[in-house]
């Protein structure tokens, strides 16, 4: 890209001729036909809001956001951030907003695992293991998600009840009220040593970085995982026993109706992540078999015989070409992923829609709730949209 | 020859868009039947039915039944309202409508009118340019239990699963509740009433929590009834009842009457049976009503024998209850007439 701007040849510029005020002029032209655009737009904009504005008023529905304010008295069951029902509408939005983002995160990790084992178990020379991978991307993709959620989540209301509970290992609970874990009494040390594990990430990223530097100026290999392994797994303890080595584990136990202690994965938000997963890795499977299937076969042959092994062989030849096929559609799966979360309504998973949908039905102010869920909604998908973009150009083929 | 076409196409729209410019203010103009006296009532004249915002299925209230006619208590009112105003019940149409878009299918106009099990609240009133005409049930908010989970009140679900459905006073008044009786529990929200039934069902939830007569019909609807109760416990007050559009108060007029209209007719012994021999009661008041004397009806703008035809499409209040949620286990309660020390109470038609 560089080399490109720098050669003088793209430097040239047709020569500037002044504006002639005719039709044959194609800038005069353009001009006109943009102005005409944009008025038509601005036109039908004004008059949408206009409109609504006016009747709004004429039958005397309230408007603007002033309800955020007020006390929400909505009750939520799972929430990130401390929660209850005094607090105010734009604090359970919040909430709604992390929700989503609770669910559409790890269903994008799991979803781009499992798509991409399924992707590559399609290739595999193995023939029951290809046709279990095909079967299973034929059946999920066909099948509507709606379906496969309440699916999901009656399955998984088919779970005895909690005084029956299935305890397979000590202190692990599985009912239909969720999947309960033991936990630990959360201190300050545990947050420092979570802090120090960032780091230790952080700084083994660090470290590679400039090993491969060095590796590229005297062609020395320098081995990274012993310091990783120390920044990553060391560090966090050493910060850990530093602080007094707090460990009190929070075991579930059941009390009364319902287990009280440890973490607890509820079944509206566990039926809603493998629904969202399995239906979207039946995609991604078929984006990574493109993608790889797309790398000409003489690609494969001339690394063979240059005498990579297979695991470099996927790493630094296929892969890198592949990735420029998956990346763009992986980024729509991403979205659509993130978008088919808002079906969460349908299996009692409080996200966005849910708790703007009730907050617009207290309040009475559709128009503001419904904005607010697509303004929710744009900035999530921007932000994937952004990131995968970067992430493109990083890997996108460099010519010379 | 290419330059004069695209010239042609420019200009063409040109004026498309100087034509929408000014059509945008016309159109952006108030419809007369929001704003004018009267207006929806003319609307359904001219049309000749009536529109009727119903729930999407609740038994007891409104369900269609096996030939698709919908029947219960609030079809019954809408029934009601459109021999009031054609003196044929048949002339409604019936739109199912959901919790969470009741309110806005009659703001927009969809429905004439909304006869949803809606509990009348002041902030109901005054922001949603919605207005209600009176109260045809008095409800109370309570929770049902699986029998065998030996639960007798509701002091006692401290702890437990409650499912509910959102975008409903129900869902504040089970917050409000559980924070001064300081009980803690956990809500699963579910918007659909078959899916939040069902995870009660499942055993998902401890107890399910909506107004007491959606109980009954809920229990009722069950395979084996007797395996669940309904608590004595009431925790909130829930005055149900139709809705109209601000505006039109000629239609707000008639809809509270025709709702008195039931409940006098019960008070004074006019049946679907014996409406036509009561024309001949010698009581002034009976007289009034059935239009035999005076002109109350066309004070309303209908037929002066509106209440006759009223009565002889779906009988009095105590008819209506008792054909409708008699069924499904739900007594008079706070709904008898003031006579018999309920509720139910008429201005004088005179």
């Amino acid at each position: 890209m560089s080399e490109a701007v720098l050669d003088p040849r793209f430097r040239r510029k047709p020569p500037k001729r002044p504006l002639r005020l005719s039709w044959s002029d194609e800038r005069v032209r353009g001009i006109v036909w943009q102005i005409l655009v944009v008025a038509v737009i601005a036109v039908i904009v004004w008059w949408l809001w206009s409109n609504t504005v006016r009747n709004l008023e004429i039958r005397r529905i309230a408007t603007g956001f002033g309800f955020l304010n007020r006390e929400a008295g909505l009750p939520i069951a799972e929430h990130l951030i401390d929660y209850s029902p005094t607090d105010t509408y734009f604090r359970a939005l919040v909430v709604g907003v992390l929700n989503t983002l609770k669910v559409a995160v790890v269903g994008i990790i799991l979803a781009t695992i499992l798509g991409t084992m399924i992707g590559i178990a399609r290739l595999s020379r193995n023939w029951l293991l290809s046709r279990i991978a095909g079967v299973y991307v034929e059946a999920i993709r066909d099948v509507p998600l709606l379906l496969q959620l309440l699916f999901w989540y009656t399955i998984l209301q088919g779970l005895p009840g909690p005084r029956q509970a299935l305890n397979p290992v000590e202190g692990v609970f599985l009912s239909n009220r969720g999947l309960r874990l033991p936990w630990i009494d959360w201190q300050a040390a545990h947050s420092f040593a979570l802090l120090a594990f960032v780091i230790g990430i952080a700084g083994t990223w660090a470290y590679a970085r400039r090993a491969r530097r060095l590796q590229m100026a005297d062609g020395q290999p320098r081995k990274v995982w012993p310091i990783g392994l120390a920044l990553v797994i060391g560090l966090p303890i050493a910060v850990w026993g530093a602080l007094g080595a707090p460990w009190t584990p929070d075991i579930p136990e059941l009390r009364g109706f319902n287990f009280r202690g440890g973490i607890v994965v509820s079944p509206e938000y566990f039926a809603l992540l493998v629904g969202l997963v399995t239906y979207t890795s039946g995609f991604i499977a078929e984006i990574v078999r493109a993608g790889i299937l797309a790398v000409s076969q003489g690609q494969w042959e001339a690394a063979q015989a240059l005498g990579l092994r297979p695991g470099m062989l996927l790493r630094r030849i296929v892969l890198p070409q592949a990735l420029r096929v998956i990346v763009p559609p992986m980024t729509s799966q991403y979205l659509n992923l993130t978008k088919n979360s808002s079906l969460a309504v349908a299996i009692g998973y409080q996200d966005i829609v849910s708790i703007a949908n009730t907050t617009l039905n207290q309040t009475g102010q559709a128009i503001e709730g419904i904005a607010i869920i697509m303004l929710v909604y744009l900035t999530i998908s921007l932000s994937i949209s952004m990131f995968m973009n970067w992430y493109n150009a990083r890997i996108a083929l460099v010519e010379r | 020859m290419i330059h004069a076409t695209r010239l042609r196409l420019i200009r063409a729209a040109g004026a498309a868009a100087l034509g929408l410019a000014l059509a945008g203010p016309a159109l952006a103009q108030p419809q007369p039947q929001q704003a004018g006296q009267g207006a929806t009532l003319d609307a359904i004249r001219a049309r000749g039915t009536l529109v009727c915002g119903v729930n999407t299925g609740l038994a007891g209230f409104a369900q269609p039944d096996s030939q698709g006619v919908w029947r219960g208590f609030d079809a019954d009112y809408c029934r009601a309202i459109a021999a009031a105003l054609f003196g044929d019940p048949n002339k409604v149409r019936y739109v199912p409508t959901t919790a969470q878009n009741r309110f806005t299918a009659l703001q927009s106009g969809e429905v004439d009118i909304l006869v949803r099990n809606t509990t009348w609240t002041l902030s109901r009133d005054t922001s949603l340019g919605l207005d209600f005409p009176a109260i045809n049930f008095y409800d109370g908010q309570g929770f049902m239990v699986r029998a065998n989970a030996g639960v007798r009140n509701a002091r006692e679900l401290d702890g437990a699963t409650i499912c509910v459905q959102p975008g409903t006073t129900t869902e504040q008044n089970l917050t409000e509740w559980a924070r001064s009786a300081r009980i803690r529990f956990t809500p699963v929200v579910i918007e659909r009433l078959e899916e939040a039934v069902g995870a009660y069902a499942s055993g998902r939830c401890d107890a399910y929590t909506t107004d007491i007569s959606g109980l009954a019909a809920t229990r009722a609807a069950q395979p084996n009834p007797d395996e669940h109760r309904i608590l004595p416990d009431v925790i909130s007050k829930e005055p149900l009842g139709p809705l109209v559009r601000q505006g039109d108060q000629r239609l707000t007029d008639l809809v509270r009457w025709v709702h008195f209209g039931l409940l006098a007719a019960e008070e004074f012994g006019i049946t679907q049976a014996n409406v036509a021999q009561m024309a001949n009661d010698p009581r002034p008041e009976v007289q009034r009503m059935l239009g035999r004397t005076g002109d109350l009806g066309r004070m309303l703008n209908v037929d002066n024998a509106w209440l006759v035809n009223v009565i002889r499409a779906v009988g009095n209040y105590g008819e209506v209850f008792d054909r409708s949620l008699k069924p499904i286990g739900i007594q008079r309660g706070p709904n008898a007439l003031w006579t018999q020390g309920g509720l139910q109470y008429a201005p004088p038609f005179r």
